[in-house]
């Protein structure tokens, strides 16, 4: 368990330290999952322990956008006076987007198409 | 009684507001609590846990009088975990690596058009419906995880924080969308979980993950290189709308 979060905080930290050294436009953690894929790769297995980290971060991933979502009350005005165009938006957009996703990546898969 | 008890209790909250305890605690027990309901209601999409979580906090942080700052003083502990949590999503993504190259061309044909298709429809429908220009602004990077997002939106203008809480609502949107859709569309697990992805960001690929471990892998990768191409993306599609 301490091994790996300090494996993931560390990549973490690495990829912050490469985005500042060569302003490539990603961010930190980002560069972090590319390094432990390549690690991951490398190495031909992951370590049960690992595995069991990133099982318990990813299974409560919803927690941790709970904070900032919270953050919606800062914008109380906004959302009375934009909140049926936002709400709107965002509906409409998710939909294209899902529908496009879908459709494009199963168009281009001869025989899966089921 | 009550008369005496309602003051020690607000003198209680004073106390505990001042540490990062309660906030801490408090965002973790309006989750479960949002995922008991979650649980207990079948797993209605309209009770999305994340959903329930924040309308809970809002509504209790408004009662008592409590500032958002105050609160994430406690609350970016867990918000905090959203880096390493990133990081993780490299071990899924390891596991279903042979799949994803089975059908590369068709994942990273099927990424591009849907990233393109959320920050486009995202600005349009905004402009077309005469929404003002920092809601414009801070919609177009609403599809990919908060942090870059937030990232996205001060380079170009937008409002960081609108664009965390523009985020948030379309992941729950898409978690509670995107699984019917997709089912009605008869798509594959590998395109159910990318679709998931890049539309929604964390929060839909924590659906994915309910959905299954495919699903969640391809929901894991497309969100980490939607996050890539849309920081390339909206600065340039920006560039040539002006």
């Amino acid at each position: 368990m301490l091994e790996s979060l300090a494996l993931l905080l560390g990549l973490q930290l690495l990829g912050e330290v490469l985005v500042q050294l060569t302003d490539i436009p990603v961010p930190g953690p980002v560069v972090g999952l590319v390094l432990l894929f390549l690690g991951l790769c490398w190495r031909g297995q992951v370590a049960p322990e690992l595995a069991t980290t990133s099982q318990t971060l990813l299974g409560n991933l919803g927690l941790l956008f709970v904070p900032a979502g919270t953050g919606v009350m800062l914008h109380a005005r906004r959302l009375g006076e934009e909140g049926v165009v936002i709400v709107a938006v965002l509906l409409a957009s998710t939909v294209a987007t899902v529908l496009v996703t879908a459709l494009v990546m199963r168009g281009l898969s001869p025989g899966r198409v089921r | 009684m009550t008369g005496e008890l309602l003051p020690e209790i607000w003198r209680l909250w004073v106390y505990l507001e001042a540490t990062p305890l309660l906030g801490l605690t408090l965002t973790l027990l309006a989750y479960l609590l949002g995922l008991w309901l979650y649980q207990r209601s079948g797993q209605q999409p309209w009770l999305n846990p994340v959903a329930v979580a924040i309308l809970l906090l809002v509504a209790l942080l408004i009662l008592t009088g409590t500032g958002y700052p105050t609160y994430f003083e406690g609350a970016q502990f867990i918000h905090f975990l959203l880096g390493p949590a990133t990081v993780a999503l490299a071990v899924p993504l390891y596991g279903q690596a042979g799949r994803v190259r089975e059908r590369l061309l068709p994942v990273l044909l099927g990424l591009l058009a849907g990233s393109l298709t959320a920050i486009v429809s995202a600005v349009g429908f905004t402009y077309l419906l005469g929404g003002s220009r920092e809601t414009l602004l801070s919609m177009a990077p609403k599809s990919v995880t908060t942090p870059v997002a937030m990232g996205i939106s001060e380079a170009i203008g937008g409002l960081p924080s609108l664009t965390a809480v523009l985020v948030i609502l379309t992941g729950i949107s898409g978690g509670m969308l995107a699984p019917g859709l997709l089912r009605r569309l008869r798509a594959d697990p590998e395109s159910t979980g990318l679709a998931l992805g890049v539309a929604s960001h964390g929060i839909g690929t924590a659906r994915a993950f309910q959905l299954g471990e495919r699903e969640g892998a391809f929901a894991g990768l497309a969100m980490g290189l939607n996050a890539l191409l849309t920081a390339v993306l909206v600065p340039l599609l920006l560039g040539w709308w002006g």
